[in-house]
């Protein structure tokens, strides 16, 4: 089974490549850019049948490793 | 003494620590290697250089948190053990969760790479005695990820019980919360700082503003 975590900073945390990525854009001409927050996409292909079995294991990897609760959040998905 | 200096793949600063502890001629210097799942008996102080451990992959310091040889350091910690981090060992610091906060992007997204005058907070320490209350001193700084982060109630917790060790002197480089350089844990045996004592301890690196931390920790736990 394929999942795919994505993880975005927390809304109080400052993501100043995103700002910079905002402004990239709109030099670009892209005026109507309010904001851009930039995040990540893990996609781990694991042994598993489904994600309703996996999901505990995911999230204590998601929680032990792969984020850091003090400033991201994240979500999992099942992709394949 | 007997001073431990970690080692994991992608540190650059740990012969630039021996030499600045050397110095003060300890008893024994260990390398240890990160795989190393017990520290050497009879350790007085662990210390965590600068680099990019694991390449900053995932998070700054987030693998090499993981390494067996920090269980070690957390158990050492328990009995008591002083430890050290450097830039990249501050960041490992936070995420294993011995000192609070986390560090991230700097503000400007840039990496800064210059001298930076700092103000010692607190003097009341095995790390700092050395120094004077708010003294002025300058300490090369070298980083991408040094903006330190903490919620309020940290911030005012940390200012209050005087684990604010060092904080940036006017010129906030990277956005830290409060300008802090550099934390304590709630013992003051662990000492977590962005900026590198380690390239400022002779007239050919600018002065010996971060000799005097070396020496204050060296004579603290000579014998």
């Amino acid at each position: 089974m394929k999942v795919r975590i994505n993880i975005v900073l927390k809304d109080s945390v400052l993501d100043p490549q995103g700002q910079a990525i905002t402004m990239a854009l709109r030099n670009q001409g892209f005026s109507g850019v309010n904001n851009v927050r930039q995040g990540k996409i893990l996609d781990i292909d694991l042994d598993a049948e489904s994600l309703k079995d996996s999901k505990e294991l995911i999230e204590k990897m998601c929680k032990d490793l792969l984020t850091n609760p003090q400033i991201e959040t994240f979500s999992i998905h099942e992709t394949e | 003494m007997n001073i431990g200096v970690v080692i994991f793949p992608g540190k650059n600063c740990d012969r630039d620590l021996y030499r600045a502890i050397q110095k003060f001629k300890p008893k024994q210097i260990h390398f240890l290697w990160h795989k190393s799942p017990e520290l050497p008996k009879g350790l007085d102080i662990c210390a965590i250089p600068g680099g990019f451990s694991f390449g900053d992959y995932l998070r700054t310091g987030a693998i090499a948190a993981r390494s067996p040889i920090i269980n070690s350091i957390v158990d050492f910690t328990q009995t008591g053990g002083f430890v050290l981090g450097i830039c990249n060992g501050f960041q490992i610091l936070c995420e294993c969760g011995l000192l609070p906060g986390v560090l991230v992007r700097n503000q400007s997204t840039r990496f800064i790479c210059r001298d930076q005058e700092l103000i010692v907070c607190n003097r009341d320490t095995l790390f700092t005695n050395l120094y004077n209350k708010n003294e002025k001193i300058s300490f090369p700084i070298a980083h991408h990820d040094g903006n330190y982060l903490v919620d309020s109630e940290t911030h005012k917790m940390l200012a209050d019980n005087g684990q604010i060790a060092f904080k940036y002197d006017v010129n906030n480089p990277n956005g830290s919360v409060g300008n802090i350089a550099g934390v304590y844990s709630k013992n003051y045996r662990i000492l977590g700082v962005m900026p590198h004592p380690e390239r400022r301890v002779d007239y050919r690196t600018g002065g010996e503003d971060g000799a005097r931390l070396f020496k204050s920790v060296c004579q603290g736990l000579a014998g």
